[in-house]
């Protein structure tokens, strides 16, 4: 299923979180965080809000050179991306085998109201990711590709990059914090450990 | 001021995992010699905002990371400074290059003597300047204390030439 190109985000999600293991860190940012949230949730899922703009791929990195038998999972969107494309070379420097980098692309800030980011619908994140060298990176325009898929990759040897192109939600307000941000530390922190 | 072994050495002995790191002239000497440690791991980033994230995301995993960047960098790096110190509340640990604080033969008038303790200051952030090689103990009591109280704790170091 895709509209224009472009696959439903929610849909997108979904099938990533039929797809994702028990021992799965899923790190979620802006418009990500906003849809997980309305998914049943795991301990071992970190809704990055607050955040520090474009770094939950470098939260990421910590948490994957930290937990090297877990997968990290980092669902990032392409304005978040774009505010810190060094990560991705620090990502692959840092030989993160574990660590996957799942960009949401719908061209725009949607949080903020769908302003286009810069060079919207013209920016070639798969050649960027494979630039930085990441050894594993996928390129999916439609949802079924992606549902049919989506395992095949979480299973690859990383860092893995996928770039999905997802259609752009319009008028929804941008994600809650989900409570103080010290006590989900914790609980995360504890999770890890058991 | 201090050697690379030096350095390694204490923050082997206070049992550091992770050094994320961006070098300037002064701290990027010590590279090697953290690298060569076999219980501390380096990790090189691009920029250092990317450090404070790398670190949180090292923290809640278990390890025990520090942060080591220029005061420059401290200044780029702010807001994901506020994010992991301040919104998520993780006590992280840096050691900061102080750029021209021991001459400024490079840099006359360099700035960052004007800004470094009072960003620090700013973002609250307990620090210890360190200005002679003998207070080299200085980084391993200031690390355990900041580790007693759960709090974010900074080392700056006086450098030289920029």
């Amino acid at each position: 299923m895709s509209v224009n190109g472009r696959m439903p985000a929610k849909e997108a999600l979904i099938a990533l979180h039929e797809a994702r293991g028990q021992r799965d860190v899923v790190v979620t940012t802006m418009a990500t965080s906003r849809d997980w949230m309305t998914l049943p949730q795991s301990p071992l899922d970190v809704v990055f809000v607050p955040s520090a703009m474009g770094h939950a791929t470098s939260l990421g990195l910590g948490l994957a050179l930290a937990q090297p038998e877990r997968r990290v999972i980092v669902c990032n969107g392409d304005g978040s991306m774009l505010m810190n494309l060094g990560s991705l070379v620090s990502i692959a420097g840092a030989r993160a085998t574990n660590l996957v980098v799942i960009v949401f692309d719908n061209g725009v800030y949607e949080v903020t109201g769908a302003q286009p980011v810069p060079a919207s619908n013209a920016v070639d994140f798969a050649a960027i990711a494979r630039g930085a060298g990441f050894p594993s990176v996928h390129e999916i325009t439609d949802l079924e590709t992606w549902r049919g898929g989506v395992q095949s990759i979480l299973n690859d040897e990383g860092p893995t990059f996928v770039w999905l192109r997802v259609a752009p939600v319009v008028g929804i307000p941008g994600p809650r914090s989900p409570g103080p941000a010290s006590e989900r530390a914790h609980r995360l922190s504890d999770a890890l450990r058991s | 001021m201090f050697s690379g072994e030096q350095v390694a050495t204490v923050l082997e002995e206070i049992g550091i995992t992770h050094v994320v790191t961006v070098p300037d002239s002064t701290i990027g000497q010590w590279q090697s010699a953290i690298e060569a440690r076999r219980r501390t791991r380096l990790v090189r980033v691009c920029r250092e905002g990317e450090a404070w994230e790398v670190a949180a995301g090292l923290t809640l995993g278990g390890a025990s990371p520090i942060v080591m960047i220029q005061c420059t960098g401290l200044f780029e790096s702010g807001d994901a400074l506020r994010n992991v110190v301040h919104d998520w509340k993780l006590p992280i640990f840096s050691i900061i290059g102080y750029r021209s604080y021991l001459n400024q033969d490079t840099l006359p008038g360099d700035t960052c003597l004007v800004f470094t303790e009072p960003v620090l200051d700013a973002w609250k952030i307990d620090y210890k300047l360190l200005t002679r090689p003998e207070q080299i103990d200085t980084i391993g009591k200031h690390y355990a204390d900041c580790r007693a109280a759960r709090c974010a704790g900074a080392i700056v170091v006086a450098e030289g030439k920029a």
